[in-house]
């Protein structure tokens, strides 16, 4: 902020933005919930929601949807976290989606090719509608893929929880439309116009602690597909599959079945940083084996209901 | 990374304005947050494939290095394996499945760049006339409009739309490109008598800032450097254009407006009496102290503090999200405005607007909607509908509705008063969107043009 023309810098304006979206989902839905994943963007929203609602609770809970397989770290830092802000968490368990026969594990662990990534939707979906919830606010941002970029800040969901890219409510100024029947809802997203890297600017800001997954550390994974990732209980090696030791960092904190790790040396919050404004891939391309199905593999996703 | 301190609400010291990060200076990463403190400045772009446009910001990303391997990757395979012949930047931005199928863009497309001095977000949306409401939905926010003239077909009906959408929207500021240059020998002459043409159209269209610039998005001549074929040329490139133009003086700072979104009651032991109340500043400089109305009560009364979540500040101004603590104990809600006591905004019932529609089913007379206006909704409905514009040559056009992508001067009766300025003045506090209570769909958005309160 400059005093004397009274400026904002980028991640100032964008912060107020996204506050004033907090605030109005808030004002305008009866029922929100704040979708927590305990990977950075999520982070970030915790705290623009602190910044919108303090020194109020925040008028809505947060819901981690579980799939089980998970980096032991990231859950660890989760209940940290949720316990230091003292707000509510849900966890929605796609383990207990599969228990009641909601769904069906096509790969059931430790398969080599298992994944829980699509199973996802069901369970979010069924802990929407079970909570009554009629907004959920994501950390999805339009700079990470295709499909993503083309989506509203408030995204209609019908009673079935679909997206319909070609019927989006035209979004103007800073007027957001939250109306809705009974059994419909909105996907929020705070942070649309955030890139990764004023996500990453607005951490080392704002000094926030993110889980140790995302720091350089040595771990051990296997190669697949051109992708690192990390030996767990949860996935078998193919044939010619070899683990071994490197030192790596995540990029983006999913299940840990299909989020690829990265190469790196980078320790400390600043070196990362660096890392990242010189990156040539955009991270979805680089860590996450669930876009590279099809050309549209996010679409078809969000289609369905996912995040 | 060490646990990062908790920063509990209010025990901050009072946040000096001129300090941008509250957290020590002593530890590497603040400084990486320092040294990225440049301003944000949206662009809106329309335009079709054959005008170069995509190339153009094809070329703006690629040349900023916001292209990624992957991207250019996926675009250079998916050009092969349609036949498109060429490398088909508009694969970046087209993303739809419906868009790649069909070759076209359908809806406002978000794309971000940065260079070290700022961070540009582009709206870029569909130019044909049947995807006005995606013009108008992209320019809302945008601080500039880039519309692109091809070099060899001169001044086009698009071209002259995209010029009369920007100035209704009231885009601060123009750049017209003449594209192709290249393929006109980039004779100077051809340049000149385009700028002439539009020169006079932006006359009849009440634009303050147009700037011209001649260049090539096929060969990057003037995109990023100052090219050398086109010496009689004394201006800018583009990006230095973008980079450098001063945008801060756009906003209003003279008036006092904050649409109360939200009350910050929190009832907690700790904070038994606080009550504040928070919103985005829409205009003006709001500073403890100030003398202020709260609207449509008309209570005045002054600042007593201005919060956020690092502790109180000295001064708040557009757009920042804030907390504002009055002085007196007095019954304010979301909706409400508070507001300058010179000049305020007239609380009004009867909007005169420019309407653009954006539904497949008509605006008609005597039809109800509900509306939008800053933190207030309201119910509206259609008293009057005096003209459309033909926006290809701002005649004014008789009507009795508006059809999908029209727009059209319109007289609304409100079920209760909105605190309105013109659009002109500000474009938070004049701007408005119809929503049809049927479908819940957002079917109009609308422009101030004069309220009164009877």
């Amino acid at each position: 902020m400059n005093p004397m023309h009274y400026e904002l810098s980028h991640l100032e304006t964008l912060e107020a933005e996204s506050i004033h979206i907090f605030r109005e989902v808030a004002a305008e839905l009866e029922r929100p919930v704040l979708l927590f994943s305990g990977g950075k963007d999520s982070i970030v929203l915790l705290r623009l929601a602190e910044k919108a609602f303090r020194p109020g609770k925040f008028p809505f809970p947060i819901m981690h949807v579980d799939t089980g397989h998970n980096f032991p770290e990231v859950i660890e830092f989760r209940d940290r976290l949720v316990e230091q802000i003292g707000e509510r968490l849900i966890v929605a368990s796609v383990q207990d989606s599969i228990d009641a026969g909601r769904v069906i594990e096509e790969f059931p662990p430790p398969h080599a090719r298992t994944s829980r990534n699509r199973l996802q939707t069901v369970t979010l979906l069924d802990a929407i509608a079970d909570n009554g919830f009629d907004a959920a606010f994501g950390g999805a941002r339009r700079d990470e893929e295709r499909a993503r970029a083309k989506e509203r800040v408030f995204s209609f969901r019908d009673d079935f929880g679909q997206w319909d890219p070609k019927a989006q409510r035209p979004e103007l100024w800073s007027l957001y439309n939250g109306r809705i029947r009974r059994g419909e809802h909105v996907r929020v997203f705070p942070i649309s116009n955030w890139t990764e890297l004023d996500v990453w600017q607005y951490i080392a800001q704002e000094e926030l602690e993110i889980p140790n997954i995302y720091y350089a550390h040595d771990r051990e994974v296997f190669a697949r597909d051109g992708m690192l990732y990390a030996r767990s209980e949860f996935v078998s090696l193919l044939d010619g599959e070899v683990p071994f030791q490197e030192s790596v960092r995540y990029r983006t904190v999913g299940d840990i079945t299909c989020t690829g790790a990265v190469r790196s040396q980078a320790q400390t919050l600043e070196e990362v940083v660096t890392e990242i404004a010189a990156t040539r891939i955009t991270e979805r391309g680089e860590t996450r084996a669930d876009d590279r199905v099809t050309e549209a593999a996010m679409e078809d996703r969000k289609r369905e209901g996912y995040f | 990374m060490t646990e990062s301190p908790r920063r509990p609400w209010k025990t901050a010291s009072a946040r000096a304005t001129s300090s941008l990060s509250p957290g020590p200076a002593s530890n590497g990463h603040a400084s990486v947050a320092r040294s990225k403190s440049s301003e944000l400045l949206r662009i809106a772009t329309a335009g079709s494939v054959d005008d170069g446009k995509s190339t153009l910001i094809g070329r703006l990303l690629y040349d900023s290095k916001q292209i990624f391997a992957d991207q250019l990757e996926h675009v250079v395979e998916t050009s092969e394996r349609r036949g498109d012949g060429y490398l088909n930047l508009a694969l970046l931005t087209d993303g739809l499945r419906a868009e790649r199928e069909q070759g076209i863009t359908i809806d406002v497309a978000y794309r971000y760049f940065s260079t070290p001095r700022r961070k540009f977000i582009i709206a870029d949306t569909p130019g044909h006339e049947q995807y006005t409401r995606n013009m108008v939905t992209g320019a809302s926010t945008a601080d500039l409009s880039i519309v692109l003239v091809d070099a060899r077909n001169g001044v086009s009906e698009q071209t002259r739309r995209h010029a009369a959408i920007a100035s209704l929207l009231r885009i601060p500021h123009l750049v017209v490109c003449v594209n192709k240059m290249d393929l006109v020998d980039y004779d100077e002459a051809v340049f000149d008598a385009i700028c002439e043409e539009l020169t006079d159209w932006a006359a009849r269209l009440d634009i303050w800032d147009i700037t011209f610039i001649p260049i090539s998005a096929l060969h990057g001549d003037n995109v990023v450097d100052r090219s050398q074929n086109m010496n009689w040329y004394g201006g800018p490139s583009l990006l230095y254009h973008l980079e450098h133009l001063v945008i801060s003086t756009d906003r209003n700072l003279a008036d006092i407006r904050f649409p109360v979104q939200w009350v910050v009651r929190p009832m907690a032991e700790e904070h038994h009496d606080y009550r504040g109340y928070a919103g985005q500043v829409a205009a003006g400089v709001i500073q403890p102290g100030t003398e202020v109305l709260v609207l449509p009560g008309g209570h005045r009364t002054k600042i007593a503090a201005i919060d956020t979540f690092e502790g109180e500040i000295d001064a708040a101004f557009p757009t920042m999200s804030v907390t504002l603590r009055l002085e007196d104990d007095i019954d304010v809600s979301r909706g409400d405005m508070i507001v300058n006591t010179d000049d305020p905004p007239v609380p009004g019932r009867d909007l005169e607007a420019m309407v653009c529609w954006m539904s497949s089913s008509p605006m008609k007379l005597g039809a109800k909607y509900a509306i939008k206006h800053t933190t207030r909704s309201a119910r509206a409905v259609v008293d009057q509908l005096e003209y459309r514009v033909d926006v290809n040559t701002l005649e004014h056009v008789p009507t009795d509705q508006l059809t999908l992508n029209e727009i059209g001067r319109v007289h609304l009766r409100l079920s209760q008063p909105v605190m309105v300025d013109r659009y002109r003045r500000n474009r938070t506090t004049g701007s408005f969107i119809l929503i049809d209570e049927a479908t819940n769909d957002t079917v109009g958005a609308g422009m101030l043009v004069h309220a009164s309160s009877q």
